[in-house]
């Protein structure tokens, strides 16, 4: 229920619009790699990431790309 | 691969230093003759692989195409990609890999044509059918009780509080699942104008849900790591 909630209510603090959150994406996702604190690197992406459904699948692709090439697989 | 027109690409000043390899890569891309077209190539099969690897992720959820319509998809995603980033080589300031950002453009063209074409020829659901499939059962008799008030609440103010724009937006992408970019296409809007309409609504739910005492903090989400 809280992730159907979430749809409809999106995150409660501030949030990086779409444009934004694609101007950041590959700074964000290094520094995730990267093992650093992303998200206080990046204030307002995590809410934008768990609001725009289109946003967070391409930050998971972009993710999981990234880190499989630092571990090779 | 779409030969892009002759550039005149200036070579970038970067806003903090370079790595090795993206300074090389920004060399070879401000590069002039043979030089500047070995490495259009280059970037081409760089961003094809990023567009082949989206595609490979998102094969199983379009079980109705088939291989070689999503090699297409791959190939003009890497097309429009490799136009996109020579034509925004100047905004690359190096806080991240040349690839790494490189690669973005590549996961953003082959994700909005596949959820397009994943879409396409559907009608796209405006009303708010899917409220029932919301009503589902909570972890405990008070959960559910606390849901279904949250919910009908909700329910309410997306009739009462929301603009008609605003509350076909939010049904759409919220509650019916529909693709931003998709919806953006079919209203002929932006996936950021649509966003923000999308924003705006929450917002005003989440107040309008506030003043009703209603407890709407949601635990944290997990993080994306995949």
């Amino acid at each position: 229920m809280d992730e159907r909630l979430r749809r409809l209510l999106g995150a409660s603090g501030p949030e990086l619009t779409c444009e934004e959150c694609f101007a950041e994406l590959d700074r964000y996702v290094e520094l995730e790699v990267s093992g650093t604190d992303a998200d206080a690197a990046v204030p307002g992406m995590r809410g934008h990431l768990e609001g725009c459904p289109a946003c967070g699948e391409e930050h998971e692709s972009l993710l999981a790309l990234v880190a499989g090439e630092e571990t090779g697989t | 691969m779409r030969t892009p027109a002759p550039a005149t690409v200036a070579p970038v000043a970067p806003a903090v230093s370079l790595d090795l390899e993206s300074r090389a890569w920004i060399e070879a891309l401000g590069d002039q003759g043979a030089a500047r077209d070995d490495a259009i190539a280059r970037l081409h099969a760089l961003l094809l692989r990023a567009a082949r690897f989206e595609v490979g992720r998102r094969r199983p959820t379009l079980p109705h195409l088939r291989g070689n319509e999503l090699d297409d998809i791959a190939l003009e995603a890497a097309d429009d990609a490799l136009v996109s980033v020579l034509a925004r080589l100047e905004d690359f300031e190096g806080r991240s890999r040349f690839s790494t950002w490189a690669y973005k453009f590549a996961l953003l063209e082959a994700a909005v044509k596949l959820r397009k074409r994943s879409w396409q020829g559907r009608e796209i659901p405006l009303e708010p059918e899917s409220w029932s499939l919301f009503a589902d059962r909570g972890s405990s008799p008070e959960d559910d009780a606390e849901q279904s008030e949250l919910l009908r609440e909700i329910r309410e103010a997306t009739e009462s509080v929301l603009t008609p724009h605003q509350r076909r937006v939010l049904v759409a992408i919220a509650l019916n699942g529909v693709p931003i970019d998709v919806l953006a296409e079919r209203l002929g809007s932006t996936r950021g104008a649509l966003y923000k309409t999308l924003h705006d609504a929450r917002q005003k739910l989440r107040a309008h849900l506030a003043a009703r005492g209603l407890a709407i903090d949601l635990p944290e989400g997990g993080k994306r790591h995949g």
